[in-house]
Order: structure tokens, then C-alpha cells, then sequence
């Protein structure tokens, strides 16, 4: 794909955001594609091309009356939906289809019209279940400790980004936690799996998002600023985070990072804005170490001396995060959809004159990564 | 949870019912690998062999979980340890207090093995109690 020549047009949440009880799973990805068609003044019958993860996309297709000529169910976690817009953009330059919708739904709080199976593989349960983790919180978590060995870094450094992002979270409405915290508010949280004390680990919420992709020739035909993709990138390490290769760092981050911003001409000196997927308070370090916008190691004092923070030179998570804004338990929709606002000039924290900003989400537990490069700006 | 082996994975839970930690080595470039599968994930190569580790290793990384879960009481590590021969596996760590302290990043570990079943036994890893030898 040549930078800037596919376009977001529309882009929106549910309706509502946080506790969804009478809404099953499906109706929250149409409730967010409908109203990302209203965004763009669209009918389900301009799409001819969907992406889904969580979902399938037949049912996803089936439920709005769509026809695809192309369909995407890549279902890495909750970055899957940065990897719907590469590959989406990927099909709509190659011509095998116009006009993509991507959704996500998830009744992550509810649990309502959930399927009830969750696919463990047989290595994950040979070779990690047995040792009594209990979800993410267990296992996302686990290098951490490595990574606060190899580089010196405090328990106070870690509870600083969720201080810095619900700063964030305080100047948005939506946001489902907005009360100040310090760092002795979180160090004195309930511990869930030392180092991670509660407020280190993000929400459990329900809703959706949705994006609308095409050609960028006709985007600005659309009632809202395109937010053109100028590179995306993605890869895939491990699905079980003990046999990741170095705790330390990320390769599906780094690998995914470097093909972002390849393909934008870009470094991360020209990037305004920037979301990273905060599952927990130790993603947006390696986030930042991995695509270049910190020295290894050097993410936790940018952080402390609030590069990151409201003010700040590189605006982070300016949604709250899933830390502090919702968490659905496939993020990466949420970020993406921050992105757009901020290009839009519609958020609730808005960075002034952001041209260019940067949604990278992780899958699984550090086992896939998606990063799409956007901007305002026709390049 | 009891681990279901696959066909690929017996040898190795075979070995843990008779007190052995086995691994494979690729017969081409010799990388010693794991979890279980039978080509090299190094050279692509078939021709591999099992073989009894030491047993011995260093712990990597680790959370301590405080909250609930079946068969387990909180708080109790569930940890990464880098065996001797290269690999990393999970595990918990037992024999020593479930705390921070007593859990220092690098520390010598050994295997231990826990019965689960007539036909499953978990390789679990405590603190290491063999005296190293060293060389004056």
C-alpha cells in the first residue's frame, strides 16, 4: 500500500460504554456499526468488505445484511483490529473491494450472548495451565519483574503510568474513571499478582467500536476529515509468554513497529500523538522502548518526568487507557478509535494540532502485535 | 489442571512420572529446545533426541498470585525458570515462602516433582539444596 492511499471515514463506539446488561455480544458490534455508517453517511449496503474478531464475520455480515466480496477474521487478541486496517488496506488497494467495515463487541463485564468456549491450546495446557494462572492478570504479567531487574526500574515507577493516565481519563466524559489517583493510591491497591496491584490492571467493561475504510480518493466526499493510514505493521511471537523470546523487550512489538513506520517514511520524532494498548501499567514501556520513542530501559523515567502526561511532548493513551477509560477485553479498537478522534479534532482530551499519531495494540499475552501510522494529512 | 499429553509430548510426562526432567536436542545443530515437538524449531530438522536434563536451572521471572484458584492456596508464585541447558519453562516455586524476599530473581533452583495422578507429575522447582560444587 502507498502511504495515505486508504482513508478512515468512519470511526465510532456504542452508544454506550461500561456496563451494557441488556445487550448481547453481536448487537454491541452492530450498535457500533451502525453508528460508525451514520458517521459516515452509509448504508450496510455500500460495505463489501468486513472484518471481525470475537465474532464471526458471517454472522457479523448476516446481521447487517451485508454481501462481502471480502472477508477478514484474523482473531490475534485485542490488536486484531489494527491488523483488520493493514489488511483491509492491503485489499482495498488491490481492488478486492471498496468499502471495509470493522467491528468490535465485547460483553466483557455482562457476559451477555457470549459464546461460553474459550480455546485453550494443548501446549498452553500442558505447560502453563497446570501451574495456576487465572487469565491475563497472571500471565501478561509475568516478565515484568524481569524487565524492573534488568533496568533498575521501582514499583512507584510502574504505578506512575497509571497516575499519568487517569489524568488522562479526568478530562473524558466517557472515560469509566476519572477521580485523581496518586502513586500511593495504587501502591496501596489490593495486590492481584505482586508486582500488579489492582489499579496497575485495566478494566473490565462492555462495548464496541467501529471503522470504515476506503480509497482514498474519495474520502473526502464524507461528511468527517479522512484520517488517511500512511503504514501499518504486524507480527505474531508466542502464545505462551513463558517462551517468549527476552522478557525484557517485545519481538512481535519491534517487528511490527519497524514495518509501521518503513512503510509511513517516518520515525517517531514526527509523531504527535500516541496510543499504546495498556492491558497493564508495563505495556506502555515496552511500547515505548519497542517502536523507537525510548532508549531500552529509558521508558519509565520518560514516563516519570511526564513526557507522557497532559502538557507533555509525546501525549499517551489520552483517552485514559485501558487502565482508566474501558477495556472490553479486546482493547485495540479503543485506541484506534482515540486516533481518529485526535486527527479529527473531536476528543475529549485534545492534543492541539496533532497531524500525526500511532495505535499499537498487543494480542494475547505479548503474542501478536498490530501498529497502524494515521494522519490529517494528505502525504 | 491435569496436562493432557499429546502423542508429541508423552516422553516428556513419562519422564516426570519416573522423576526425570527430559528434553530434546536437535541432532543437526544441537539446539535444545521446549515445549516438546518432534523437528527442530532452530533448523527444521527431524532428527531429534530426548534427553534427561539436570534439573537444575535459575529463576527468571514471576508474579505471586493473591487471589483464589482451584487447587492452589494464595499466595503462590507462578514462575518462569531458565534451566541450565537453555529452555525456560513455567512453574511454581515451592519449599520457600510465597514472598517477594524469598523469591530473588536469578537464584539457583532444582526440580522437584509433584504426583497429580497415576499417569501425571508436574515438574515443580524450589530453591536449590545441592551444594555446587566449586572449583577454589
Amino acid at each position: 500500500m502507498k502511504p495515505g492511499s486508504v482513508a478512515i471515514v468512519g470511526a465510532a463506539e456504542t452508544t454506550e460504554l461500561g456496563t451494557i446488561p441488556n445487550t448481547s455480544q453481536l448487537e454491541l458490534h452492530c450498535d457500533a456499526a451502525l453508528n460508525a455508517l451514520q458517521d459516515a453517511g452509509l448504508t450496510p449496503r455500500d460495505i463489501d468488505g468486513v472484518a471481525t474478531a470475537g465474532e464471526s464475520p458471517t454472522a457479523l455480515a448476516f446481521h447487517l445484511g451485508i454481501t462481502p466480496t471480502w472477508v477478514d477474521g484474523t482473531s490475534v487478541g485485542g490488536c486484531s483490529f489494527m491488523l483488520h486496517v493493514r489488511h483491509a488496506a492491503a485489499a482495498i488497494s488491490e481492488g478486492l473491494c471498496s468499502t471495509v467495515l470493522i467491528t468490535h463487541g465485547e460483553s466483557g463485564k455482562s457476559n451477555v450472548g457470549r459464546s461460553p468456549f474459550r480455546m485453550v491450546s494443548p501446549l498452553s495446557q500442558q505447560f502453563e495451565a497446570p501451574y495456576g494462572p487465572v487469565g491475563p492478570p497472571t500471565l501478561f504479567t509475568i516478565p515484568a519483574l524481569r524487565y524492573m531487574k534488568t533496568y533498575g526500574i521501582r514499583e512507584e515507577q510502574l504505578a506512575m503510568v497509571a497516575v499519568i493516565q487517569r489524568e488522562w481519563a479526568a478530562q473524558n466524559p466517557r472515560a469509566s474513571y476519572r477521580a485523581p489517583i496518586s502513586i500511593e493510591d495504587v501502591l496501596g491497591s489490593r495486590m492481584i499478582a505482586y508486582p500488579f496491584r489492582m489499579l496497575m490492571c485495566c478494566l473490565v467493561t462492555d462495548g464496541g467500536g467501529a471503522l470504515i475504510l476506503t480509497n482514498a480518493a474519495r474520502a473526502k466526499q464524507f461528511p468527517h476529515k479522512p484520517v488517511y493510514i500512511l503504514g501499518t505493521g504486524e507480527s505474531v511471537e508466542t502464545p505462551m509468554v513463558s517462551q517468549m523470546e527476552d522478557f525484557t523487550t517485545s519481538k512481535a512489538f519491534r517487528v511490527s513497529g519497524a514495518k509501521a513506520f518503513a512503510e509511513a517514511g517516518i520515525t517517531p520524532r514526527d509523531v504527535d500523538h500516541l496510543m499504546i494498548y495498556d492491558a497493564f501499567a508495563h505495556l506502555p514501556l515496552y511500547g515505548l522502548e519497542d517502536l523507537g520513542f525510548c532508549e531500552r530501559g529509558a521508558a519509565a523515567s520518560f514516563i516519570w518526568e511526564r513526557n507522557t502526561a497532559p502538557g507533555g511532548k509525546l501525549p499517551l493513551n489520552t483517552n485514559g487507557g485501558g487502565l482508566s477509560y474501558m477495556h472490553s477485553g479486546m482493547y485495540g479498537m479503543y485506541a484506534l478509535q482515540e486516533s481518529v478522534r485526535q486527527l479529527r479534532g473531536t476528543a475529549a482530551a485534545q492534543v492541539p494540532d496533532a497531524r500525526v499519531s500511532v495505535a499499537h495494540g498487543v494480542g494475547g499475552m505479548f503474542a501478536a502485535s498490530g501498529t497502524v501510522i494515521m494522519s490529517n494529512q494528505e502525504p | 489442571m491435569v496436562p493432557v499429553p499429546t502423542p508429541e509430548t508423552k516422553p516428556f510426562w513419562q519422564g516426570t512420572r519416573e522423576g526425570l526432567l527430559r528434553l530434546q536436542r536437535c541432532d543437526a545443530c544441537a539446539h535444545v529446545y521446549f515445549p516438546p515437538r518432534p523437528f527442530c524449531p532452530r533448523c527444521a530438522g527431524r532428527a531429534v533426541t530426548w534427553f534427561t536434563a539436570s534439573g537444575r536451572g535459575s529463576l527468571y521471572s514471576y508474579v505471586i498470585h493473591h487471589r483464589p484458584a482451584p487447587g492452589f492456596e494464595p499466595p503462590y508464585s507462578i514462575a518462569v525458570v531458565e534451566l541450565e541447558e537453555g529452555p525456560r519453562l513455567m512453574t511454581n516455586i515451592v519449599e520457600c515462602p510465597q514472598t517477594p524476599e524469598a523469591l530473588q530473581l536469578d537464584m539457583p533452583v532444582e526440580v522437584v516433582f509433584r504426583t497429580l495422578t497415576d499417569e501425571i507429575a508436574l515438574p515443580l522447582f524450589r530453591p536449590a539444596q545441592t551444594a555446587v560444587e566449586v572449583n577454589p
